[in-house]
């Protein structure tokens, strides 16, 4: 059930710009991140890694970690119970339990570069990274499959020989390929045989990480009740608690997982990897225990997005309309089944009304980590590929980039390839803003000192999620409204909820005070991901603070003794329909409530099918040294259908914070792997994410086409930042330098290298 | 090495203000003895090679990675964190700028990013927005593009 909401006219808190709830911990030091956790008794735990990205595993010898003073338990995978054979939702794509406990720690085989094969649990830190090193492993070593080329080839070394990967519903054996799927709308080739042009290129992408800041952590504690209790940063405490509850074989009931503040995730955090071993270790050793990774174990070993090879076809008749189209998208899964494939089918010619399409997508293991969400999982590779065909095709045929976007553009109606048709979106009003830009009408001027500058132009896509949320509401005696709800608050969401209630309350952002409590605490709420929680937990709070106001109405009609239904509310103030001298507002009511009946809370949850789908456009304009090949980014504007900005200023943020990391995504970000199947870059230093110096200020033009499956518009809006910048930046390089790059990233040696040969070098 | 064959070092040193003195491994590192020994966790590891900002301190005036400092190195000097910044009287400006910019969305890169403007403010109080850039350049954010972070501290400098 969906209800179509009429947008709500004059809000006083959503649209605001209030100081975050949580921003006086934030910025004094006090905010308690999962690494900051001490218990009493807390000793730390460590892991011990592969060397290689594919070995058999002979045998491993925990005698000397566990002879060393310090040291109280040790741990492989013979402590894990074998975990059952199913799938579960870890919020933004589905795991397989079973395999998710092989990925936690290797079972008979090491399958990428950094797989836990096992454990130790010591006094300090210190003693743990000692303990863990002496650990004897017996491995025998197995060729690598490198690439979705090695892994799809015939005689290709299979990394699950159990595995029978589904291949348009076939239950195949003896592949590397896990999964493989269609979608097809109207007849491609007929569609390509109307084109008068038609534009077929292949792009690779290697493995990028999300690149949060913050390092994977855990902290558990088994007591004598069987029960675990565990703190860890976290995008979704409840997919901990189910995750870890699986892999372990325990009921979730009997695992509690606190709240702790995270320092991003951007998809990576919704996927457990300490949790399970320390509740393990703690088990053995009947102490907390803390674990948190180091930087190259994070890149190792937890979950890149994918990279892969990804064709598209596109067919153009003279008349500026796009007839047919055709993608295959073959992505890295990493080790185990689960790549962003599905997703990116999904996005990779949305921008586009169609008629005739065919979308390929492959599933394939590779040794390498097993991939995870990344911020619009799938949809920033797509697109790398989607928009410089676009771009190529309205530079043969001397099209205006814009309005060629705008002619073909997605709008209500229109048929994904996949099936559903549009709600009401926002791409045709963002272009528009676009088209009507300061950037997009200032022309380029040319640089001064032989660099070479360009400008690129790109739409992006992104579903977004709805999803389980709860939320819960008191009042106090002083008009205070408490809340809890259930999503982890990895940017701002705890003012973006809050703001909802508090205008449904005609109360100030903070007369509500959020709080996220632990599991035990709070009705189910879904992951933090899927750009779902402003929505959707959002949408709770407004549930419940329409409640809230129908038991205060009550409750003012027992003061005033009048009947329930003659008492309004409006601009927060309560007041009797007939008699102009009963009115009471908020606070005053909240004072009075004594003697009424008891405290007044209430309490909402949802589970929403729909959220309303979001499109961004972004421009960008950049200069390319011809002898050194660096690029920077001299402007850029991000625009974005947000259906309605509920806190501008975090909207702004979620805007700007993909664009850029799109932009490292395009010119330097990549797992530089060596032919053994190992990560060479695994520091941040050699990684080279975007710092401040490379970067100028990202501009920002937020369209409201308000989502009518919302109260108040609202749409998911952090994912689909990261899906426009990889076509805008690459489409910006080749129009500084005349060469067209097609494979990521396009880094200073790769244009020098492309330079030369345009020149015939 | 565990700690039992190995002799603790003793550290006297000034922590935001505060004399104070404790013991460590000789080995341990400032940032684990803020943290695991002094319990002043606002400071944050985000990589433990120097590499991203986040356990920034403020050391005798110089702005430093207190991953790469070894506590004993401390012995005698003055150690400025987060968590000294803000005063009985109210956040630095700094800090309330960075509230009011939205300069920050997780936060955990945030008190570094604090440590480190400070350490520019204190010496340059008027810089221009490449100047801002260049010296935060050590410091990672991979939430805002570094856009809110760059105003606020251009907000603050004007304060």
């Amino acid at each position: 059930m969906v209800a179509i909401y009429e947008p709500t006219q004059d809000l006083k808190v959503v649209g605001t710009r209030p100081i975050r709830h949580d921003g006086y911990d934030k910025v004094t030091g006090r905010a308690l991140y999962g690494a900051d956790v001490k218990v009493p008794g807390l000793i730390w735990g460590e892991v011990l890694r592969s060397p290689h990205a594919h070995a058999r595993i002979k045998s491993i010898d925990t005698s000397a970690a566990d002879a060393m003073p310090g040291v109280f338990a040790t741990m492989t995978h013979a402590d894990l119970p074998m975990a059952e054979d199913k799938d579960v939702d870890v919020g933004e794509g589905m795991v397989n339990v079973r395999r998710h406990a092989v990925n936690v720690m290797a079972d008979d085989k090491a399958l990428y570069k950094g797989h836990v094969v096992a454990a130790v649990a010591a006094i300090d830190r210190n003693t743990a990274q000692e303990a863990a090193r002496r650990i004897e492993v017996e491995y025998e070593p197995l060729p690598v499959v490198n690439n979705v080329d090695e892994a799809m080839a015939e005689d290709a070394p299979l990394l699950h020989p159990d595995m029978h990967g589904n291949h348009l519903g076939q239950q195949i054996g003896g592949t590397n390929v896990a999964g493989q799927f269609r979608h097809q709308l109207g007849d491609p080739e007929q569609g390509f045989a109307e084109s008068d042009l038609i534009v077929d290129r292949t792009f690779t992408l290697p493995m990028v990480h999300q690149g949060y800041i913050e390092l994977h952590n855990a902290t558990a504690f088994w007591d004598e009740e069987d029960r675990i209790t565990i703190w860890s940063s976290t995008q979704g405490a409840f997919g901990v608690r189910s995750q870890t509850a699986g892999i372990l074989k325990i009921d979730e009931s009997n695992i509690k997982v606190n709240p702790v503040e995270i320092g991003g995730g951007f998809g990576g955090k919704t996927v457990v990897y300490l949790p399970p071993v320390a509740a393990v270790l703690s088990k053995k050793a009947h102490r907390p225990v803390k674990m948190v990774m180091d930087r190259t174990s994070v890149f190792e070993g937890s979950g890149p997005a994918p990279g892969g090879k990804i064709r598209v076809k596109i067919g153009v008749s003279n008349d500026g309309k796009i007839k047919a189209a055709e993608a295959d998208i073959r992505f890295e899964a990493g080790a185990f089944p689960g790549s962003a494939v599905s997703a990116g089918a999904l996005c990779v010619l949305a921008c586009y009304d169609i008629p005739h399409v065919r979308i390929d997508g492959r599933d394939v293991l590779v040794n390498k980590p097993k991939s995870a969400a990344y911020r619009a999982p799938g949809s920033p590779q797509v697109a790398f590929a989607s928009e410089q065909v676009v771009d190529e095709i309205c530079d043969r045929m001397g099209w205006d980039k814009l309005q060629f976007r705008l002619e073909n553009a997605s709008k209500q109606g229109t048929r994904r390839a996949d099936g559903p048709t549009f709600a009401r979106v926002g791409l045709v009003e963002t272009l528009e803003a676009a088209r009507a830009s300061d950037h997009w009408n200032t022309p380029l001027e040319k640089s001064g000192d032989g660099k070479l500058r360009g400008r690129g132009i790109a739409s992006g896509y992104w579903m977004n999620g709805g999803g389980k949320s709860t939320c819960d509401l008191s009042v106090s005696d002083d008009g205070i409204v408490f809340m809890n709800e259930g999503s982890a608050d990895i940017g701002g969401t705890r003012a973006s909820i809050a703001m909802q209630a508090a205008e449904v309350l005609g109360i100030g952002a903070h007369d509500v005070r959020p709080s996220i409590p632990d599991t035990d605490s709070i009705g189910f709420t879904g992951v933090t991901g899927g750009s779902r929680t402003t929505y959707a937990t959002g949408y709770a709070a407004y549930q419940a603070a329409t409640e809230l106001i129908e038991k205060l109405k009550s409750r003012a009609a027992a003061l005033w003794g009048i009947d329930p239904e003659e008492v309004d509310f409006s601009d927060g103030v309560f007041s009797s329909k007939s008699d102009p001298e009963l009115k009471l507002g908020f606070k005053d009511l909240a004072r009075r409530l004594d003697g009424t009946g008891g405290p007044v809370t209430s309490t909402a949850s949802v589970d929403l099918a729909e959220a309303g789908n979001s499109f961004a456009v972004h421009i960008c304009d950049l200069e390319v040294d011809p002898n050194t090949g660096k690029t920077d980014v001299i402007r850029y504007t991000a625009l974005q259908d947000v259906g309605k900005a509920v806190h501008p200023a975090y909207v702004e943020g979620q805007m700007q914070g993909g664009a850029v990391q799109g932009i490292g995504w395009t010119l330097n970000e990549e797992y530089f792997m060596t032919e053994e199947g190992v990560m060479a870059n695994s520091s941040f230093l050699d990684y080279r994410m975007p710092t401040s110096l490379d970067l100028p200020m990202i501009d920002t033009i937020m369209v409201e086409v308000p989502n009518p499956l919302h109260p108040f518009g609202v749409r998911g809006v952090a994912e689909v930042p990261l899906a426009p910048p990889l076509g805008a930046v690459a489409n910006a390089v080749t129009d500084a330098t005349g060469t067209r790059f097609t494979d990521a990233p396009i880094n200073p040696g790769k244009i020098v290298a492309g330079l030369a040969h345009e020149n015939g070098a | 090495m565990t700690t039992k064959t190995v002799r603790n070092v003793h550290v006297r040193t000034t922590i935001n203000g505060q004399e104070m003195e404790f013991l460590v491994p000789p080995y341990m590192s400032l940032l684990d003895a803020l943290r695991e020994v002094v319990g002043l966790t606002g400071t944050k590891e985000g990589c433990n090679d120097g590499n991203c900002g986040a356990c920034t301190v403020d050391l005798d005036g110089r702005i430093v990675d207190s991953c790469l400092v070894l506590a004993p190195e401390a012995e005698g000097k003055e150690v400025n964190t987060i968590e000294g910044m803000a005063t009985p009287q109210g956040l630095h400006p700094l800090q309330q700028a960075f509230l009011e910019e939205a300069a920050l969305q997780c936060g955990i890169c945030t008190p570094g990013f604090l440590v480190a403007a400070k350490g520019l403010l204190d010496n340059e109080p008027d810089p221009d927005e490449h100047r801002i850039r260049h010296w935060l350049a050590g410091n990672l954010c991979r939430c805002t593009g570094y856009d809110k972070i760059v105003r606020a501290v251009e907000k603050a400098a004007k304060a």
